[in-house]
């Protein structure tokens, strides 16, 4: 069975909420929308306080081309826009829209009707995708047309759609597959249409049977669809361990990207989206959000229009169980603690993981006994316990020189320690740094020229 | 005895040439350095702490007497009268600076600003600034992992573990402003340094609206204004919710302590003004349209 080359560990899958079809969840009464839910510039409000917005109206346009537009979720008056704490308290610009009923904005199509023909040219499919706001829904939120317009001189030769969903508890693109593999093979079908590539391959880890062997039934309907299946290890959704994997390809450290060995990864909520978007013209508005956690009453996937609640959708399993000990948006392993669930569900929320008891908490940090069992779980083939240390040291230039800057944050090294030291931690704001010395160093060079 | 003599004269042979040779290396390769630097470098205070913004003192020595306008540059450890020493040695015109000391400027105790989560990652400020809020309901206040005690090279500051801020030994404090650089929320400032360390400031850099810093911390500025309309010397000026007294401008006199509703100005080493001074009728008649205005601004 193929994986990655390097590094990796196997934590309990816990995967809960795999049985349970998706849900409906009733439309919230407000919701909130940042305006910087993806990677790149900050979308700019086109709505004021008081205007009316009909559910798919945009209401924030892609600041720059690395950004993406943003719609209104639901129908109503937009309350106002201004600084609120998002999930982990710090403040950030939003559109509160007070919901009025579930107008649609016109030209979208609703029906459930499968439409598989698409006579659109690459150019046509990219800008329909650029108008609908889609980002990567594994949690990057890197935007979709910018990761499709693939720069003069690359060429793609291969499509990989990432079902793997390697992050434990979550479950929402393993339910996405299994109902709705028919759109997904469509959205494929355009993806591949969009890049110019005849090959595209959908990696599934080996621990969802049921959606390899839907899938691989339907495929057999598309020309140069395949569908992989992969062995159980977390990182394999990874972009590069994913390439990896399936292609036996290595991508080169930063600044070079996945297309520079010509393959596009793309998620697989992320490509149904693609489908509604092109096929259906229905904006990024919605999204499955798996609701999870050994003590949740019923853990489940939710159909949660973005700007949610978080709460509410807590709520809908059962309420916060009462020996919950933390709330993480994502998974364990890459999730971030919320401090605020008042916050919004947004397009990078794959799932909220509640951890409860001895999960919750992280062991006292003792010495680095130097086992290097950090160094063999790096799927980057990092030295993590270094790069802690460096970090600590202020350490920049050698930072660099060891490829902080390749960290994936995937967290192996720190779930992997035996002292429980703090690895991740230090090497996030290690990375930022030497990230933010780059950038500066960029920025002092450009005028020159 | 042949053997000898020879082996003698040959090691004195090389030892001649060897000399020689270095001679001339020596002198092609010679490094002039002004012994002005060494004496310089003598000077000041030898901290190496980075607080005139070079590596160490060498480097200061170095600039101070390479560049011809040192204005520039200044030494906080030393302050002005080691600058003055030097100026005089060098004879060019010395940066003049009043002493300065650090200030951290949030009151948000255990007491006044209540746990709302709780952290247990890399016992940094740093890291968990790029993480989170914080502990506590503030996103502006002290984090009190204590980036600043570990960056003082002069133990001049201490989180006190009963308030979980950190306190800014006055004696010990030398103004290098390491700790200000070292702290990820810009709480502490370097501010004038007032006989016997008294001080007046506003301890806190919330700029959320009153309501919030209400919510999360009773210690915080809620930016009401009544500092600033109380202030006859113009020191004071709120400005996103947030009061700020210029330590340029601020003569001490403390009525502002009496408005502020929360207490989020400090006094430090001074007694506060009575709180309702019974004062003749010349001094209660400006403190009563005062008081008035801020009434109707509310």
């Amino acid at each position: 069975m193929k994986t990655f080359p390097m590094g990796g560990v196997h934590p309990s899958e816990n995967k809960l909420s795999c049985g349970k079809p998706v849900e409906v969840l009733p439309l919230p009464e407000t919701v909130m929308i940042p305006l910087a839910q993806h990677i790149g510039a900050p979308a700019v409000a086109k709505v004021a306080k008081g205007d009316k917005v009909l559910t798919g109206q945009l209401i924030a346009e892609a600041g720059s081309f690395m950004s993406a537009n943003i719609h209104s979720p639901v129908s109503g008056t937009v309350a106002a826009v201004d600084m609120q704490p998002n999930g982990q308290g710090l403040r950030q610009m939003m559109i509160t829209i007070k919901r009025e009923g579930d107008e649609w904005a016109e030209g979208i199509d609703r029906s459930e009707t499968l439409v598989k023909e698409c006579s659109l040219s690459a150019e046509q499919i990219i800008a329909k995708i650029k108008d609908a706001g889609i980002v990567g829904m594994g949690g990057a939120t890197f935007p979709t047309h910018v990761k499709l317009s693939v720069p003069p001189g690359k060429k793609a030769d291969a499509l990989i759609i990432n079902g793997v969903e390697c992050e434990p508890y979550l479950t929402s693109d393993h339910r996405t597959m299994l109902e709705h593999g028919e759109e997904l093979l469509v959205g494929v079908s355009i993806l591949m249409k969009a890049i110019g590539v005849d090959r595209a391959f959908i990696g599934i880890e080996n621990n969802k049977p049921d959606a390899i062997a839907h899938l691989s039934k339907l495929v057999k309907e598309y020309h140069g669809v395949e569908v992989v299946p992969l062995k159980v290890r977390y990182p394999q959704g990874g972009e590069k361990q994913l390439i990896a994997a399936v292609t036996g390809r290595q991508v080169p450290p930063p600044p070079a990207l996945p297309i520079d060995v010509g393959a596009v990864v793309c998620n697989a909520s992320t490509t149904l989206a693609v489908y509604y978007a092109v096929q259906k013209n229905k904006p990024l508005i919605e999204r499955v959000v798996t609701i999870t956690g050994k003590s949740v009453k019923e853990p489940k996937n939710l159909l949660t229009r973005m700007g949610t609640p978080i709460q509410s959708l807590i709520d809908a399993a059962g309420g916060l169980p009462a020996d919950a000990g933390k709330v993480i948006n994502g998974g364990p392993m890459m999730g971030r603690a919320m401090v605020n669930l008042a916050s919004p569900v947004t397009k990078g929320c794959s799932g909220i993981t509640v951890l409860s008891g001895r999960d919750a908490v992280r062991r006292d940090a003792s010495q680095c006994i130097k086992c290097a069992k950090c160094v063999a779980a790096c799927p980057m083939g990092l030295e993590p316990y270094y790069l802690s240390k460096m970090t600590q040291k202020k350490n920049w230039d050698e930072l660099e020189a060891q490829m902080i800057t390749s960290c994936i944050e995937c967290g192996c090294c720190q779930s992997t320690c035996p002292s429980y030291l703090p690895l991740l931690d230090w090497i996030r704001l290690g990375k930022q740094s030497v990230m933010g010395i780059i950038r500066q160093r960029a920025a002092a060079a450009a005028p020159k020229k | 005895m042949e053997v000898l003599l020879y082996t003698i004269l040959t090691l004195c042979v090389l030892g001649v040439l060897s000399a020689v040779i270095l001679y001339f290396v020596a002198q092609k390769f010679r490094v002039e350095e002004d012994p002005r630097i060494d004496q310089v470098e003598k000077m000041l205070p030898g901290a190496n702490c980075g607080g005139c913004g070079f590596a160490g003192c060498r480097g200061m020595a170095d600039a101070l007497v390479k560049n011809d306008d040192i204005s520039a540059l200044f030494c906080p450890v030393g302050g002005g009268d080691c600058m003055k020493s030097i100026a005089a040695y060098l004879g060019k015109a010395a940066a003049e600076k009043e002493p300065q000391t650090a200030t951290v400027r949030c009151g948000g105790t255990c007491e006044k600003r209540s746990r709302t989560n709780e952290y247990n990652g890399a016992r940094s400020c740093a890291v968990a600034s790029s993480l989170y809020v914080g502990e506590t309901g503030c996103s502006f206040g002290c984090l009190g992992f204590g980036d600043c005690v570990t960056v003082c090279a002069f133990d001049a500051i201490h989180i006190n573990p009963a308030t979980g801020l950190p306190e800014v030994d006055p004696e010990k404090c030398t103004a290098c402003g390491a700790c200000v650089k070292a702290c990820p929320k810009a709480i502490i400032e370097l501010r004038k340094k007032w006989p016997k360390d008294r001080a007046v400031y506003v301890s806190c850099v919330s700029k959320d609206k009153g309501a919030v810093v209400m919510k999360a911390c009773k210690a915080g500025c809620i930016g009401c204004g009544k500092c600033e309309k109380v202030c006859q010397f113009g020191a004071i000026t709120v400005e996103n919710n947030l009061a700020y007294i210029d330590p340029q401008k601020c003569k001490l006199c403390r009525k502002c302590v009496n408005e502020c509703p929360t207490g989020a100005i400090k006094l430090v080493n001074m007694e506060p003004l009575p709180k309702e001074p019974k004062a003749p009728a010349e001094k209660a008649a400006p403190a009563a349209p005062a008081a008035g205005k801020a009434a109707k601004a509310e």
